[in-house]
């Protein structure tokens, strides 16, 4: 790069900085939109044009995370008054939140189904990224018979668009009593992203000398000893760039969610938008769903960054 | 230490054979060089050694032991490699440790640390023990290579082209240095390496292999004197063995295509007068004065400080001698040489053959 710009380049700089904003602004609106949305009171939730300037409050989450019944009448005075504060926020709302017969406040799904995409999502990405991890060493260190064929066949169940199976996959799984578990998700997420951790992990596996290896091997170590000592840890970029993708691929699948699931095992995505159905839509609760379900991605992404910066060059993870 | 026998030992990977029919025999404590260009099969015997890689035919012995069935720990040998020896991530002193560290050794912590200070000494590494290993220079690196080597007391010290990645100046040092480690700790050593410098300076023994045959083994000075063909007379010499195409016409060596002759003194052993044959005399023997039988034109001329390289040009020939640094010659200068008659290696001109080791 040179020291010196010209004016010339100075005013190119200039270009690409107002390009890169722009493209920035357009991405992040729809994330700003759903931001906002989840702050805001439900009649401002749809107006027209879109309010901008609003004082932000809570009642969405709260709203999100209890189980509400519409009010026939407004509560007293008393009952308003007995209220927590979140409580009121309800109650302003023209809901109010169930309880059980000892007072108990009664909970959302949203938690539940959240948790059950956090253990579905992890899961299957430390399965698939494990397998994959050890199945692309004994493909980049071994000589292995049909190597390319196996290959080429791992990568071919790509090729598939997963949705096609779907009903086929529904009937197998109510034969085996899997579908609405946990586990029928797993497997069936750690299948989807096997083959692209497989290639993945090959691709990074490959780049690691495999002297250091034998060097291991030499100095008395077993094979196992050298893969955990020396590989994994040189594999660490690789690992760690295949994990997001898998965790990514997890987390938003939505059409085997619907399609497998209903209660115990439903996960996020479709519980989201089934609430658009009961009563009229409060696209404030939904918005606050979908920022909370945001998160995960954006933190597990965001504590892998350094490893993923070198990652995604893939084959530079050499200096 | 250790005494390594390799017995028909042929590597086959897929359709390329890298190794045929190989027999080694190094001696316990022995610095033993095997030399060839890339692909000749250097590095797949010192792998066959070390348990990397399985011959598809043969034996290895070491003291007399078939190690088939051994792994690459249990035959306890140490590699050199020219690159990526090192751990990465490591420091050099976790690099030191990591071998007395296996569960095979169970090396008490007290005495690997004094082992590693003992090797850090040694090496003069010391000062850079907690170091990583990505922040040493070549030379370090190979030193803390060299020095996990001999921290374990393997019985076989196995080393591939451990100095080629290095500049000249440091090469000269550690070649010094490592003969004086081999020297000190008496142990077996097997280098490999194309150049045939570090081969000659080294090696108590070398062994010259092409396309995966072992040609010649010998002493650096057999190999350089009594070459067993051509192929080990262009191998080994730098610059190598001039060759040049005749035949013996009444104790005369005749050149043909070549038109001139030159005396020949040694023995000529059976019907050897009249067959096309080939000889070999080294740079050094070819002597350049007026009043030489022969003429040349000087093609080039390579001041070497103590010594001047001379490419003469005799028809459409390229002969090198080598000549004292004062000699003041031009490049198209006329000059007349001989040889030195007792010096000329004869070998067959169709097989290639030294008559010598013929019989």
């Amino acid at each position: 790069m040179a020291a010196v710009q010209t004016s010339g380049e100075k005013a190119l700089n200039r270009v690409a900085i107002v390009a890169v904003l722009v493209i920035t602004l357009i991405f992040l609106a729809p994330i700003y939109w759903i931001v906002s949305t989840s702050f805001k009171p439900r009649n401002l939730s749809t107006t027209i044009p879109p309010t901008i300037v609003f004082t932000p409050e809570v009642s969405p989450f709260v709203k999100l995370f209890t189980k509400r019944s519409q009010l026939r009448e407004p509560p007293t005075a008393e009952e308003y008054a007995a209220a927590p504060w979140w409580e009121r926020m309800v109650f302003d709302g023209g809901e109010k939140v169930v309880r059980d017969g000892k007072g108990n406040v009664q909970w959302s799904a949203y938690p539940n189904r959240f948790m059950n995409s956090l253990i579905v999502a992890i899961t299957s990405t430390v399965l698939a990224v494990s397998m994959g991890t050890i199945t692309a060493y004994g493909f980049s260190r071994f000589r292995v018979k049909g190597e390319a064929d196996m290959l080429f066949f791992i990568l071919s169940t790509r090729m598939l668009p997963p949705v096609v199976v779907a009903i086929p996959m529904f009937l197998m799984y109510r034969a085996v009593g899997l579908n609405d578990t946990h586990w029928g998700l797993i497997i069936l997420y750690t299948a989807f992203n096997l083959s692209f951790s497989v290639w993945l992990m090959k691709g990074f596996i490959d780049e690691i000398p495999k002297e250091y290896e034998e060097a291991a091997l030499v100095d008395g170590y077993t094979r196992m000893e050298a893969f955990f000592k020396i590989v994994i840890p040189e594999a660490a970029t690789g690992i760690a760039a295949t994990a997001v993708f898998c965790f990514i691929t997890a987390w938003n699948e939505y059409a085997f969610a619907l399609i497998m699931t209903n209660r115990r095992a439903q996960t996020a995505p479709p519980f989201i938008p089934s609430q658009v159905g009961s009563g009229l839509p409060d696209w404030t609760v939904i918005a606050a769903g979908t920022f909370l379900f945001l998160l995960p991605v954006a933190i597990f992404t965001f504590l892998l960054r350094n490893h993923l910066l070198r990652g995604m060059s893939f084959g530079a993870i050499r200096k | 230490m250790a005494h390594i026998q390799l017995k028909n030992v042929t590597k086959k990977f897929g359709n390329h054979t890298a190794l045929r029919h190989l027999d080694l025999d190094i001696a316990d404590g022995e610095f033993f060089v095997l030399l060839g260009e890339t692909g000749a099969g250097k590095t797949t015997t010192l792998r066959i050694i070390a348990g990397l890689e399985k011959p598809t035919e043969g034996q290895v012995l070491i003291d007399g032991v078939d190690v088939a069935d051994w792994g690459a720990a249990e035959r306890d040998v140490a590699l050199v490699l020219q690159q990526y020896s090192l751990y990465p991530r490591y420091t050099v002193r976790q690099n030191l440790e990591f071998p007395l560290k296996s569960k095979l050794r169970r090396v008490p912590d007290a005495e690997i640390a004094e082992r590693v200070a003992r090797v850090a000494k040694t090496l003069r590494i010391e000062h850079l023990l907690e170091r990583k290993t990505d922040k040493l220079s070549g030379g370090e690196m190979q030193r803390v290579s060299i020095g996990r080597a001999i921290v374990r007391k393997p019985r076989v010290f196995l080393m591939d082209e451990p100095l080629s990645a290095l500049d000249a100046k440091l090469r000269e040092a550690l070649r010094t240095e490592l003969k004086n480690i081999q020297m000190n700790l008496g142990q077996t050593f097997l280098f490999v390496t194309h150049d045939q410098i570090e081969a000659m300076s080294m090696g108590d023994k070398i062994g010259v292999l092409n396309h995966g045959h072992l040609v010649q083994t010998g002493t650096p000075n057999e190999i350089y004197n009594n070459p067993k063909n051509t192929f080990v007379a262009r191998a080994v010499g730098s610059p190598p063995m001039n060759l040049i195409d005749g035949k013996l016409v009444s104790g005369r060596a005749v050149m043909a295509p070549l038109n001139f002759e030159l005396p020949y003194e040694g023995a000529a052993n059976g019907n050897v007068e009249g067959r096309a044959l080939t000889f070999g005399i080294r740079p050094e023997d070819l002597v350049v004065e007026s009043g030489a039988p022969v003429e040349a034109k000087v093609h080039d001329v390579e001041n070497h400080g103590v010594e001047k390289i001379l490419t003469l040009r005799v028809g459409d020939a390229m002969l090198r001698a080598t000549v004292p640094a004062q000699t003041h010659l031009a490049i198209e200068d006329a000059v007349r040489f001989s040889w030195n008659p007792e010096k000329v290696v004869l070998f067959d001109q169709k097989s290639g053959n030294s008559l010598k080791h013929a019989g």
